[in-house]
């Protein structure tokens, strides 16, 4: 980056509301920079996200071949991390599973926060009986185990990966929208939004306006640090044979597969737990360094 | 963050006002009832949202539970007595109030697959649970804590970088697979723990049942081989749970005791030249007591769930796994009346922590 640019994004002095944007975005990503923990999760992702777009180019063998005659063998050259049960290549079936997982947590990520946003908001904003109905609403799925509760979603919807997905967003919106309503509420009463209400900005604008942008950012870190809980709570599903079906590479259900061959062939179960592990560990770093960008207040240590 | 008195005792704090006299104690005792009355309220309203989604929940399942009890080859008129024996001709409201009149008499039907009462196996199994997960929060809470501490007291120091590891691998780690791991080195290699279940299958219903928890009841009848051998068996699983407990006690334990620290208050009793000990143990740990018991209370909660996948690894016969069980089975009034237990208990549990937390705290209010 030349000396100029990054003069114009550090100046105190903003021309433009652009710049002014643009510096502020930079600091955060400065503020980022220095934490290392946080580049080395944001790595690993990154090198997830590549590995899932190039799956079909990455993976030595076909993740659905089986040979028979190979089955259970150790790690070695020809099997990087050896076969499972039916002499599939574990390496390619990993590979081809982080497509799975990208998928049930991106999709998790963006719907949960949205509905609990809405909530959240909602009920803080309008306040009186629709704020009581909404948090008493709240209450109740907030009451329930989250684990078992998406057991009971999956098992009325039938097992399925879109199903485990629904399950989860409607086991992991209640924490969003009591956070989006407390944001609410503080910001309710401030001096702006009594300034834009004089404007004439009738409640729909008021909320999406005014309101949403506000609570955005408290609502991406805590996406952040939940992603590692997501990909648990999927990895748990898919382990009781409630997620993803086979024969789709899904990691918890790898696990699964490879439970009953624990003592004499660990490797059928060890290595699809470590991605697991690795991947929900960068999501937990990653979210770490965010927390430190965007919400200062919250524990800088 | 409220100041606490100078002691940095968490009982009486500020005196009533002056005079403080029958009148404002009256009032503040209604008050608190009032306060006491809404949250009764309040619970009753999300036990009755919980029984409220259990029943949807069981009434959209695509499972026919007529045919489960009459079986494939019933006629059509047996298929239609049945239906009408089990009220489920009627309206759904009609339905939905005698099935909650059932669950408040304690009645959930019964269970398809067992054949017995689902009350009267949810007897059985809830005991098995509470003894691991009981267990587990010991060991969280034995460790967490005094981990916690050090970690805030030494900032920056060698142990407070170990507890911050430690704590970030349990964040990570899922926890069948760690079960599985452990399985693997210390039952399959090592040999130093019981295997899967409770139990051996020489002492499996030798202990007489008293209170449903295995390590009493054969401390009471004074078997100590039987104690010995359901320790051996219980070690592995509990010190998992506990593991994750840990993480999460640690943590917020750390971050209490920061704030602690931070505060003026320690400046105080450190100048006046108290020793480094009492002010960490005595004066700022005895300030997050109150907040630290809700922890440990939501942590307990979070093991009765967590246990779901421990006990499925470990075979335990504990709720978590006869809900799953249940579920793949197609088992409904199973699941409905485990998840009723387990959401009460859970629902329990946080008003119990706000509960001592309004009576230990008088910042509260």
């Amino acid at each position: 980056m030349t000396e100029t640019t990054r003069a114009w994004l550090l100046s105190d002095a903003p021309q433009t509301r652009r710049q002014a944007r643009m510096g502020a975005l930079y600091q955060g990503w400065l503020t980022f920079r220095a934490n290392r923990l946080a580049m080395v999760g944001l790595a690993i992702l990154i090198l997830l996200v590549l590995v899932a777009a190039f799956a079909p180019w990455i993976a030595p063998q076909n993740p659905y071949a089986q040979n028979l005659a190979e089955r259970l063998k150790p790690p070695s050259a020809q099997h990087w991390l050896g076969t499972d049960a039916l002499g599939r290549d574990i390496l390619s079936r990993l590979i081809h599973g982080s497509r799975v997982t990208l998928f049930i947590v991106g999709t998790v990520a963006l719907i949960a926060p949205v509905i609990g946003l809405f909530v959240g908001t909602v009920a803080g904003f309008a306040g009186g009986w629709v704020d009581q109905v909404l948090m008493r609403i709240t209450d109740i799925f907030l009451a329930f185990p989250k684990l078992i509760l998406a057991l009971a979603f999956v098992a009325a919807l039938g097992p399925g990966i879109g199903n485990a997905v629904l399950a989860l967003a409607v086991t992991s919106w209640p924490p969003y929208a009591r956070l989006a309503r407390a944001e609410t509420l503080t910001i309710r009463n401030a001096d702006y939004i009594a300034a834009a209400r004089l404007q004439g900005a009738g409640p729909l604008r008021l909320l999406i306006g005014h309101i949403w942008p506000l609570c955005v950012s408290s609502l991406i870190v805590r996406v952040a640090l939940d992603m590692a809980g997501i990909i648990l709570s999927a990895a748990g599903l898919g382990f009781l044979g409630l997620g993803a079906q086979p024969p789709m590479p899904e990691w918890g259900a790898m696990i699964s597969d490879g439970r009953t061959y624990i003592l004499d062939f660990w490797w059928v179960a060890a290595m699809p737990g470590m991605a697991i592990f690795i991947v929900s560990l960068a999501f937990n770093l990653l979210g770490d360094g965010l927390r430190d960008v965007l919400d200062p207040k919250g524990g800088r240590e | 963050m409220v100041q606490p008195d100078m002691t940095g005792q968490p009982g009486r704090g500020t005196p009533p006002p002056a005079g403080g006299v029958p009148s404002a104690r009256a009032a503040r005792l209604r008050r608190r009832a009032r306060s006491l009355g809404g949250l009764v309220l309040s619970l009753a309203l999300t036990l009755l949202g919980l029984l409220l989604v259990t029943f949807v929940i069981g009434r959209v399942m695509p499972i026919d539970p007529v045919l489960k009890v009459v079986g494939e080859r019933a006629t059509q008129a047996q298929y239609e007595a049945a239906r009408i024996a089990m009220g489920l001709d009627k309206p759904l409201w009609q339905q939905f109030l005698l099935y909650m009149g059932e669950v408040l008499r304690g009645d959930f039907g019964r269970s398809i697959s067992t054949g017995h009462p689902v009350a009267q196996d949810l007897r059985r199994v809830f005991p098995a649970t509470v003894e691991l997960a009981s267990l587990g929060t010991l060991i969280g809470v034995c460790v967490g804590v005094p981990l916690g501490v050090v970690a805030a007291a030494r900032r920056g120091g060698w142990i407070d970088q170990i507890a911050r590891v430690v704590a970030l691998v349990g964040y990570s780690m899922p926890i069948f697979w760690l079960g599985l791991m452990g399985l693997l080195l210390f039952y399959g290699i090592l040999g130093w723990v019981g295997g899967p279940g409770r139990q051996g299958i020489i002492y499996d219903g030798m202990v007489p049942t008293v209170t449903g928890l295995i390590l009493v009841d054969s401390l009471i009848a004074g078997d100590w081989a039987a104690f010995r051998d359901a320790f051996s068996h219980i070690v592995l699983p509990a010190s998992l749970l506990g593991y994750f407990s840990l993480a999460y006690i640690s943590r917020m334990t750390r971050s209490f005791m920061l704030e602690q620290l931070s505060a003026e208050y320690v400046v105080t009793a450190r100048v006046k030249g108290l020793s480094e000990r009492r002010v960490i143990w005595g004066h700022a740990f005895r300030n997050i007591l109150v907040p630290l018991i809700t922890v440990i209370a939501l942590s307990f909660g979070s093991l009765l769930e967590g246990s779901v996948l421990t006990e499925i690894v470990f075979s335990w016969p504990g709720i978590g796994q006869y809900i799953t069980k249940a579920l793949l089975a197609g088992d409904m009034n199973a699941v409905l009346g485990g998840t009723v237990v387990v959401g009460t208990c859970f629902v329990a549990l946080n008003l119990l922590s706000d509960i001592l937390y309004r009576l230990l705290d008088p910042r509260a209010k």
